[in-house]
């Protein structure tokens, strides 16, 4: 964005004068560090529900977040209002976390590198309310071509497009216009007594062409409606430990959950993480390397800068099995002392950043998928999730597979219903005998939450198998 | 006609005439019905980490939705933006909207007969929550976290103890002439220690009191001393071998049982065939000892309101009585679906078409004693937690991650954890052994300690 292009400059009016003015009041209760976060962010939302739209919304929402650090404090304070008044009585509200004389200057501000991820020629909250109408029916009436025990469908396509601009104390100056685009299709199914449910869904920092050349709607149509259908014949899953192959894609979320949240550097420098002072050590099978990348072009969780203004990065968290690194965000590299990796997310102007994932996935390795089928005598093969859960300082997670197949005598053969998978994120990857040379990313519908705050992220891992997890089934 | 005459209790503002206004130009502008929401809200939080302020937050927002009709298609659109200009492309907005989406014959809102206000004070609105010198809001915080703290030499760490305090206040106003407002406050003290074992493995567990005025509140202390041993009873939990033994839920985790129950037997989930109690009305879902009811009129109650969000008034609804289904929780979209009648559980926010919301949603209590149930026990577990989110409510399958404690012969023997507890709703409404009588509303949904049979524990 140039200074032409800012809109906080030529819609708002703010000038970098008032900026410093904004900084200089955040820090005159002597802060270390004050940044401005300013937002500005359009969305749509559409959806077919019994073959009807019955609804379409859009809405405006834009805020100014001050944040002023000190020491491990932080003061926080909001305005909904970009009045030059209201945002300097939140930056007055922020610095008294602070207690004395100003101690820190504001630095001239300069704009460092920033990537270019998202080819977006013109964003999709800006495109014609009746393409996306053509889109949702679309997937409806794919959907209910399908199978005719496909009983109800809901499509829905949402979008939003998010302008930012941050300034810190310490010089930093960051833009960025960051749309993001999201389909989703949910089908029941109906055959007798028996009921089921799929659901698929996708999307990135894409336009809406994304949807009519790459993905088109009816792709994600026909992948709830098999999924719905596959569950109609399920079978209750076994309970107790066994052999665990997961599919390549979504599952991903397993690394999510498992270990993701626990390399989070706020926890770590706290000491709450079950991964804390395991930095150098083995958590994982040596078959394991696990990445945290921002910078894949048009992906859900990539971001060109971090919401604190710093470039979005490739992080090795776990290389060979040996834990190399944290996520970590401005607080937490200053007061660990290591280096920031990018990783500052917060939902919105109000609320304030912490260390979060972007897009988290495990490298591919050497093994056919089908030869790692194959190994597995009895066991299971968890083809798709909903979703997972961890406690980040006893580092027990769980996560639920919508999609799951028993494995007999080195086949797939039954579909099973109502399996949850739980296990330890330190010595869950342990487990890991075989990768698969398959690597996927998900296709673009994962959403983390974390301490009430919500933002998008992708998740990856090649095809994989875990010599032990516990699989909780009703099964005899 | 209908409309809210109560004195307002709670902030001043001028959201009544911005929402007014808004529905006012709707219609000028060709609207056949339109509906306003209006909010003004502020916040104050404070978090306190090993003695020392980590996060201090303090602010104030507003915003405005439109929902208006062009027959029967509806659009929605939200700002927050409260500007003349920005109020005036909301309402074009939505309009406009309007005209895309589709024909739907049960939509529209409530006839002017169903709108009106639950009469007199509900309790929901308090100005202490925000009457606090900063450092004594502080000092809550600190307060909380010291007494876990102190309380055992194994509690080594914390995510600290918080003090948080909101209020907001709240419009309606619709194109029959119906305009209602209302305020309501929040308080909490939260405590979040972690305790650590001689081995280095540690447990991390919270406490936490909620309430709508600081008078209600129990002492910071007390918080912290339970989030303490909350989280000592957790050292050393381990794994156990898959089995079926009775399930003890506490409390916390039976609230968690029966928002599984609310959302199936929401109107949205019914007439869409996504309920496993879809059809059920009038039959047998569940065990003779099992009463569920919905009232959004419980004086002070977290989900007490005078209307709902489409302004019909809030009421006392028995959901399940002995058993028996007796009533969805609807909106009045859902009830025209449903050929039945609004139960003023409409919920939405601040853009989109309602949904369904739960007012105070309760499992009726029985008689047993807590300690009781569990002396009961000769081998089960005492679930106080779990994870995931493997609830399937089109077919009532159950599948989550558990923890909790070991019951041998009706002692509370040790902690387990990395285990699964898994059903099926259907059965589990039917095999619900016992009900305690330790109801407490601790939030919008409530339930006492229940036993349930049958259900099976996946471990090593």
């Amino acid at each position: 964005m140039t200074d032409n292009q800012n809109l906080f400059f030529h819609k708002f009016g703010i000038t970098p004068q008032d900026l410093q003015r904004y900084l200089t009041e955040a820090l005159s209760a002597g802060g270390d560090y004050a940044d401005l976060y300013f937002e500005y962010q359009t969305s749509s939302s559409i959806a077919v529900d019994e073959s009807m739209i019955k609804s379409a919304s859009q809405g405006i929402s834009a805020g100014c977040g001050v944040r002023v650090l000190a020491g491990e404090r932080t003061g926080y304070a909001y305005s909904d209002d970009l009045a030059p008044e209201k945002i300097m009585r939140a930056a007055r509200t922020a610095a008294l976390i602070a207690r004395g004389p100003a101690q820190q200057l504001v630095q001239g501000f300069h704009e460092g590198h920033a990537h270019q991820l998202y080819q977006v020629p013109s964003p999709s909250v800006d495109a014609d309310i009746a393409a996306k109408v053509d889109l949702v029916m679309r997937a409806d009436s794919a959907a209910r071509a399908y199978d005719a025990r496909i009983v109800q469908v809901r499509a829905s396509f949402a979008d939003e497009l998010r302008q930012i601009m941050i300034v810190g104390s310490d010089g930093t100056f960051a833009t960025d216009v960051q749309p993001l685009a999201r389909f989703s299709v949910m089908c029941i199914a109906k055959s007798g007594e028996n009921s089921s449910r799929g659901s698929a869904g996708g999307g990135g920092r894409v336009g809406i062409e994304y949807f009519v050349k790459d993905k088109p709607p009816a792709s994600f149509a026909q992948e709830a409606a098999r999924q719905a259908i596959i569950q109609l014949d399920a079978r209750e899953a076994p309970a107790g430990e066994m052999e665990v192959v997961l599919g390549p894609g979504w599952p991903g979320v397993l690394l999510h959950e498992a270990i993701g949240h626990g390399l989070e550097a706020d926890f770590n420098r706290k000491g709450t993480s079950a991964f804390t002072g395991m930095l150098g050590r083995r958590v994982a099978s040596e078959k394991c390397t696990v990445v945290d990348n921002g910078t894949l072009p048009s992906r859900r969780g990539s971001i060109n800068v971090d919401d604190e203004g710093s470039p979005t990065q490739e992080t090795v968290l776990i290389e060979k099995g040996i834990l190399k690194g944290y996520l970590s965000d401005k607080l937490s590299s200053r007061l660990m002392g290591m280096p920031d990796t990018g990783n500052g997310r917060r939902e919105s102007y109000a609320h304030i950043p912490m260390p979060r994932m972007t897009n988290t996935y495990m490298l591919s390795g050497n093994d056919n998928p089908e030869d790692i089928i194959r190994s597995v005598n009895r066991g299971v093969f968890a083809a798709n999730f909903g979703g997972g859960q961890v406690d980040i300082t006893n580092g027990k997670f769980v996560f639920s597979a919508s999609e799951a197949y028993l494995i007999e005598n080195g086949r797939i053969t039954a579909p099973l219903k109502n399996c949850t998978l739980v296990g330890n994120g330190p010595d869950a990857l342990t487990k890991v005998s075989m990768v698969g040379n398959d690597l996927m990313l998900d296709e673009g519908i994962g959403t983390c939450g974390k301490d009430g705050q919500s933002v998008p992220v992708c998740v990856g891992i090649p095809t994989i198998k875990l010599d032990s997890m516990t699989v909780g089934g009703t099964a005899r | 006609m209908a409309a809210s005459t109560e004195p307002v209790i709670g902030m001043k503002t001028d959201l009544r005439e911005i929402a007014a206004d808004v529905v006012a130009r709707a219609m000028r502008y060709g609207a056949t019905s339109a509906e306003a929401i209006a909010r003004e809200g502020a916040e104050f939080s404070v978090n306190v980490r090993m003695g020392q302020v980590e996060v201090l937050k303090e602010s104030g927002s507003r915003s405005l939705g439109v929902r208006a009709f062009s027959g029967q298609r509806a659009g929605s659109t939200y700002t927050s933006d409260l500007t003349g200009d920005g109020i005036e492309r909301m309402v074009r907005g939505a309009l406009e909207l309007a005209r895309v989406t589709s024909e739907d014959p049960h939509a529209g809102i409530p006839s002017p007969d169903q709108l009106g206000s639950f009469p007199g004070d509900l309790k929901l609105y308090y100005d202490d929550v925000y009457s606090l010198a900063p450092e004594e809001r502080i000092e809550y915080a600190r307060r909380a976290e010291r007494a876990a703290l102190d309380f055992d030499p194994r509690i080594k760490n914390s995510d600290g103890g918080s003090f948080e305090a909101a209020i907001g206040q709240y419009v309606l106003a619709n194109s029959h002439g119906f305009v209602g407002e209302y305020g309501r406050s929040h308080c909490s003290i939260v405590a979040m220690p972690i305790a650590k074992a001689d081995d280095g493995s540690m447990q991390s567990d919270y406490w936490y009191s909620s309430a709508r005025t600081l008078s209600e509140l129990t002492s910071p202390e007390e918080v912290g001393r339970t989030a303490a041993q909350r989280a000592l009873r957790r050292l050393g939990a381990r794994k156990i071998a898959s089995t079926r033994v009775p399930l003890i839920f506490d409390p916390q985790m039976a609230r968690s049982l029966l928002g599984n129950i609310f959302e199936a037997v929401s109107g949205d989930s019914i007439y869409r065939g996504a309920s496993f109690l879809q059809g059920m009305l009038g039959k047998k879902v569940a065990g003779e000892n099992v009463t569920v009811i919905d009232d959004g009129t419980l004086p002070g109650g977290f989900g007490s309101s005078p209307f709902d969000d489409e302004g019909v008034p809030t009421q006392r609804t028995v959901v399940i009585e002995k058993g028996i289904l007796k009533s969805y929780l609807l909106n009045s979209y859902t009830a025209r679906k449903l050929g039945l009648k609004t139960t003023g559980n409409a919920s939405r926010g601040i853009t989109g078409n309602p949904v369904t919301g739960r007012g105070n949603f309760f499992f009726e209590k029985g008689a047993c004693p807590p300690a009781q149930i569990i002396a009961g026990v000769k081998q089960g577990l005492y679930v106080t937690e779990m994870l995931g989110h493997g609830v399937n409510l089109v077919t009532g399958d159950f599948s989550q991650g558990a923890g909790g404690l070991w019951i041998e012969n009706g002692e509370l023997a040790y902690p387990v954890e990395e285990i699964t507890v898994a059903g099926n709703l259907k059965d589990m409404l039917h095999n619900i052994a016992e009900v305690g009588d330790d109801l407490e509303f601790r939030s919008s949904t409530a339930a006492p300690t229940l036993r349930i049979e049958g259900m099976t524990i996946a471990g090593e």
